[in-house]
């Protein structure tokens, strides 16, 4: 319909993604985060304390090493002294990082279920452009997988981050206060793990986005594949795909392989120079003992410190990945949030009451991409209780008309009045009312029979939806349904027929009493005794009611008043069926050709 | 399981010396702290004594060496490993994709096509990293853990037992934690599920939402599946928070008790200080490994249900079996012979109930009936998706069980209802890796009125279509379908509401360019729309399986009340 996004390739879609402003995706996440701040400073407090109880634990035991000299010789008071006050850090420690997890998931919960409940409420305010402009899967994953992303991130990255910061920093200084003259080994050996993990990073990152893409394409390629499988092999076409597919998957297998080859490197080659670190470390820390400046303790404390100094550096690569997925998911996220609203109400507009529906289109002119208008200058009076159909070939844009009735488009230029007043000049909510609206593409949902019926009317009795299924023709069958009106219909609405939604549908439109119908009638896919029942429910809804049908039956289209001829989306002529005939333009062909 | 080492057969050889490599590596790690004890116990305090400083330095070096064989055999180990991963999975991929394009639509249905799709996707991935992830750390962390208390017994056999002592905890931390846990991770999926369903549904019906101005109810209703998974997530977090604090707890109190004892044991004169040094790293170098050990658990379960769910698609038989049939030259093109079909293979649930017809040489058939009357069955039969329940069909007098399916299945030329455009070229999706040669595609293009609208597209034939056709409107994928069935112009050619996007204009020209160019072709038309299928020599109306009617659109009109319905309720009554 309206311009729409190009498409993208699987490979687009599932490869590694960069947020392009991340400094923007990071403001916006502390937006959020700022609601928490307090529980966040706690959370900062909490992981402080803890690693910082967790870095006391080394220094403790190197003292009581220290108390262990030799045979005969240790002194035990000190040895429990030291190893009581051990436990008692330890055991606060992993209290405080407990606490802390739920601290965190607290937080976390509460921005996440903001942010999604942000999402939707934003979703169901945007115009209905945006749904045409967007797939339904696209959407769905900003509000699943991407908080998703975000939410997996914020509870574990930012307290590793924390975490992290405190025992790298608290490690080196701790290792300065043991031996100052060990710390000039680890000078050698961290730029040299720091260098060697930025070069690496480096050289595989594009390897790895490349076997994400390649992934990402045999993932697309089997999914069209297997959901393609019966004109497969109704042309018998196994083979060629098959070998499609080998040269595909050996692609994706050698990406795969050539980022494996490379990072396989990563982790022992890290390890060796953690390793290398100790072996000097020790050596050094022998020789610092030999001459008295050390004791055992000491080496000990240092070695413990040294190993914790380096793990969080070879966490550094993996939380950066993962903090960058997640401000790539964020951004998306805002972009949703950031999509312009319907525009709101005009100051002063009013409500509708005792609707007539008499409909005057005076002079719009109206198209969805700015260069290219589909309506042009176009008048049309409808008086109540008329009869407007819309004609012409499937994909012409017939739904235009329905699409500026409804105002979820807005025209160009020209107005649309309803019983005199400008529809700007109307309460968007109350305008809508004033319509009802049976849609090809019945929508049920997810709940029993009556709320479905009583959707549109908030206040609906039981008896005033019995009365609607009545008349829409549907009421015996529902009341053959074990749980009558409380069936809960299941998603897509699939334990019942696609008549019989239609007929759902058509209840629910004769509950408003709205004095102006919008219909687009269906014909395929449903069998004729159903068929003849929506057609009968249908005429009883349009009578009395100012309509507007996207007609395909020719008795509808040769009693309307008026017939709007469309054809690739502008209207190509307007007139009654016999003028229409007379004048022997698009109607008259489109309207022979079906008996030829 | 069985599954997995099938595929790793070949690559034994190559695992095995990968293996054996990274037995090396891990020895070599082994004996770091080793030599760590050593320096700090006996060559210091040697060295403090007679002041010979090369003990220390060969002790340095021997260190060195273990560093540099550790990192060695570990790379080597890890790119075997990379190796024979990819090229296990990369024929096990294949053979899984073609198992998959040959499955009976019987075994399809059984699975489904969403699950298929897992199959071939996920299920692959977790056990290529289980394998991959295998053949690193399986044997690497059971090594440690066994060298390592191998090793700290040697140095002090005590203090091991300690250290033993402290694994069944952090074993019962890791089960009881994650046996509570995981039962409160489904939950939170069900959770999303729901909240995910409510989203997909208010995008499906948003014109709806909007003309009856519900958004404020459909805000709130979502509200509520939105706090339905933040309460099971709470619920389940909670519990999993524990586990790290436990684990890290576990493991210091451990530490703490080495010193301890260690301390008795020196007192005693029966250890030095210097093993307890090296104890504590033993001890942190074990843990990790029994953690690893964990982790290998879980990821392996994981992959032998995925090779359970990939060997349940292996083991599907091939139920289309091609039969001998006694072949009769017959004037008749195509027979129906009393056939009846369910896809359950219950005769209590008959989709199609005893069909009859005869078509002879250079007739059409067109089919008409309501959904669910077994129209596309009738297709699924005559392609051989599925093998009749009863009775027989005849293609030129023989049993279609008779001919392999593949030549069977290239006579005819079939566009679907729903049918898949390919994200390709157009002239791909119309040739569909047929030879057929430009001026066929061409042609079928154009009978099929769709070449214009291709060639407005930028790149005409080449232009490549979006994932599902997205970039085609409802219409043109239905002409682009029906180009690929026209094009090379089959035996047969069977259209299963092929033309229910297209005005009747539209649907009358392609019908005309059948009749005229593809003489010898025998059309099969499955409609809604009368007018697609009234000028057929027969017709068939269906009506929840059953024939109730059979013959030309006078005849039916005479004879078949249901048909003349339609036909009014179609055309307008006055006509």
């Amino acid at each position: 319909m309206a311009a729409g996004q190009g498409p993208k390739t699987p490979a687009q879609k599932r490869g590694v993604e960069k947020a392009k402003d991340p400094k923007k995706a990071l403001k916006g996440l502390w937006e959020y985060l700022k609601l928490y701040r307090w529980m966040l400073l706690g959370a900062i407090i909490l992981t402080f304390a803890s690693n910082g109880f967790a870095l006391v634990g080394p220094m403790l035991s190197g003292k009581a090493i220290d108390a262990i000299i030799g045979p005969g010789q240790v002194v035990f008071e000190t040895v429990f002294y030291y190893a009581g006050w051990m436990v008692l850090f330890y055991i606060a420690s992993s209290a405080l990082s407990y606490v802390l997890g739920l601290l965190m998931r607290t937080i976390t919960q509460k921005t996440v279920r903001r942010m999604r409940q942000d999402v939707f409420e934003k979703l169901m305010e945007l115009p209905v452009g945006f749904f045409d402009t967007h797939q339904a899967g696209d959407i769905i994953s900003r509000i699943s997988y991407d908080i998703d992303v975000i939410n997996t991130s914020l509870s574990n990255d930012v307290v590793q981050i924390c975490a992290s910061i405190v025992t790298v920093a608290g490690s080196f200084v701790m290792m300065v206060i043991i031996a100052p003259e060990l710390v000039t080994v680890m000078l050698v050996t961290i730029p040299l793990s720091i260098a060697y993990t930025k070069y690496m990073t480096k050289k595989t990152r594009p390897r790895f986005s490349k076997r994400s893409a390649k992934l990402g394409e045999m993932n697309g390629f089997v999914e069209e594949m297997i959901t393609g499988q019966k004109p497969i092999q109704a042309y018998a076409r196994e083979e060629v795909m098959q070998e499609r597919f080998a040269k595909i998957n050996k692609e994706a297998m050698d990406a795969y392989y050539d980022a494996d080859y490379y990072s396989a490197t990563m982790g022992p080659t890290v390890n060796s120079i953690n390793n290398l670190s100790l072996t000097l470390v020790t050596v050094f820390g022998a020789i610092l003992y030999l001459k008295d400046i050390l004791s055992l303790g000491n080496i000990s404390s240092f070695v413990q410190y040294s190993r914790k100094f380096s793990g969080p550096i070879n966490e550094v690569a993996n939380i950066a990945g993962e903090l960058q997925s997640a401000l790539a998911a964020a951004e998306r996220v805002f972009r949703v949030l950031a999509e312009e609203e319907e525009v709101a109400d005009i100051y002063g507009a009013t409500e509708l009451s005792d609707v007539e529906g008499n409909v005057v289109i005076e002079n719009v002119t109206f198209g969805y991409r700015k260069e290219a208008a589909i309506i042009k200058n176009f008048s049309l009076n409808a008086k109540k209780g008329s009869l407007i159909a819309v004609v012409g070939p499937t994909g012409a844009g017939k739904t235009t008309l329905i699409n500026l009735l409804m105002r979820f488009y807005d025209p160009w230029e020209g107005e649309i009045h309803i019983d005199g007043t400008e529809n700007r000049e109307i309460k968007r909510a109350s305008l809508r009312k004033a319509y009802a609206m049976v849609l090809q593409d019945t929508w049920v949902f997810g709940g029993t029979i009556f709320e479905n019926i009583a959707y549109g009317k908030e206040d609906a009795t039981m008896e005033e939806v019995v009365e609607a299924a009545k008349a829409a023709y549907i009421h015996s069958y529902i009341r053959r349904l074990p749980d009558g009106y409380h069936t809960i219909l299941t998603e897509d609405g699939v334990n019942i027929s696609k008549g019989q939604k239609q007929l759902i549908t058509i209840a629910r439109a004769m509950l408003l009493d709205a004095k102006m119908l919008i219909l687009d009638e269906a014909t395929s896919n449903v069998d004729t005794r159903t068929e003849q029942k929506i057609q009968a429910a249908m005429e009883r809804l349009m009578a009395g009611k100012t309509c507007f049908v996207i007609a395909h039956r020719l008795s509808t289209i040769q009693h309307a008043d008026t017939i709007l001829v469309v054809n690739d989306g502008q209207i190509v002529e307007q007139g009654s069926h016999e003028e229409l005939i007379k004048k022997k333009g698009f109607y008259y062909t489109l309207y022979t050709s079906q008996f030829e | 399981m069985k599954l997995i080492a099938k595929y790793l057969k070949p690559y034994y050889g190559r695992m095995f010396f990968g293996l054996l490599i990274k037995i090396f590596g891990t020895v070599a790690e082994l004996f770091m702290p080793w030599i760590l004890a050593h320096i700090l116990d006996d060559v210091v305090p040697q060295a403090k004594l007679d002041g010979n400083m090369r003990p220390m330095i060969f002790w340095g070096v021997m260190m060195f060496f273990m560093v540099v064989i550790a990192r060695t055999c570990n790379v080597i180990a890890n790119r075997k490993a990379a190796e024979v991963s990819k090229n296990t999975i990369y024929s096990l991929r294949n053979d899984l994709f073609e198992q998959i394009l040959h499955l009976s639509g019987k075994q399809t249905d059984r699975i489904g096509i969403p699950s298929l799709i897992s199959r071939m996707t996920t299920d692959t991935y977790n056990i290529h990293h289980a394998i991959n992830m295998m053949q690193r750390m399986g044997v690497r962390a059971p090594m440690i853990i066994i060298g390592g208390l191998f090793l700290t017994a040697t140095l002090e056999p005590v203090l091991t037992l300690v250290l033993a002592g402290t694994l069944p905890f952090v074993v019962l931390v890791v089960v009881v934690v994650s046996k509570k846990g995981i039962p409160l991770y489904a939950k939170v999926q069900q959770a999303i599920d729901v909240m995910v369903r409510t989203v997909r549904e208010d995008v499906a019906g948003i014109r709806v939402i909007k003309a009856l101005s519900k958004n404020e109810y459909e805000k709130n209703r979502f509200g509520k599946a939105n706090d339905a998974v933040v309460k099971e997530e709470l619920k389940a977090s909670g519990v999993m928070a524990m586990s790290g604090p436990l684990l890290n707890l576990c493991l210091n109190l451990g530490l703490t008790f080495v010193i301890i004892v260690g301390a008795f044991r020196v007192n005693a004169g029966i250890s030095k200080a210097g093993k307890i040094v090296a104890f504590l790293t033993y001890f942190t170098l074990i843990l990790n490994a029994v953690i690893a050990v964990n982790r290998i658990f879980v990821m392996m379960s994981k992959a032998i249900a995925s090779a359970a769910r990939i060997d349940d698609v292996f083991e599907a038989e091939n139920d289309l079996k091609v039969e001998e049939s006694i072949g009769f030259s017959s004037e008749n093109r195509l027979e129906f012979r009393n056939v009846s079909f369910s896809y359950q293979g219950d005769m209590d649930k008959l989709c199609l109930e005893n069909v009859n017809f005869t078509l002879r040489k250079g007739q059409n058939l067109g089919i008409i009936g309501a959904t669910g009357s077994g129209k596309t069955t009738l297709f699924h039969l005559l392609m051989r998706f599925y093998d009749v329940t009863e009775g027989e069909i005849l293609v030129d007098g023989k049993n279609i069980k008779s001919y392999p399916l593949q030549e069977l299945r290239k006579r005819f030329g079939v566009a679907f209802q729903n049918d898949v455009v390919f994200h390709d070229t157009v002239q791909e999706n119309i040739s569909f890796g047929r030879d057929l040669t430009t001026e066929e595609i061409n042609e079928a293009a154009k009978w099929a009125n769709a070449y214009d609208f291709i060639m407005e597209k930028e790149g005409g034939m080449e232009h490549v279509a979006a994932i599902k056709g997205a970039d085609f409107s409802g219409g043109q994928k239905q002409r682009l379908l029906v180009a690929r069935a026209l094009a090379g112009g089959p035996e047969f050619l069977l259209l299963d509401d092929a033309s229910s996007a297209l005005d009747y204009k539209t649907d009358a020209f392609i019908r005309k360019q059948i009749r005229e160019n593809l003489k010898h072709t025998m059309t099969i038309t499955i409609a809604q729309r009368i007018s697609s299928v009234m000028q057929a020599d027969l017709i068939l109306v269906l009506d929840d399986g059953v024939v109730i009617g059979q013959g030309t659109h006078e005849e039916l009109l005479e004879t078949c009340e249901t048909y003349r319905e339609i036909y009014h309720s179609q055309m307008g009554t006055e006509l």
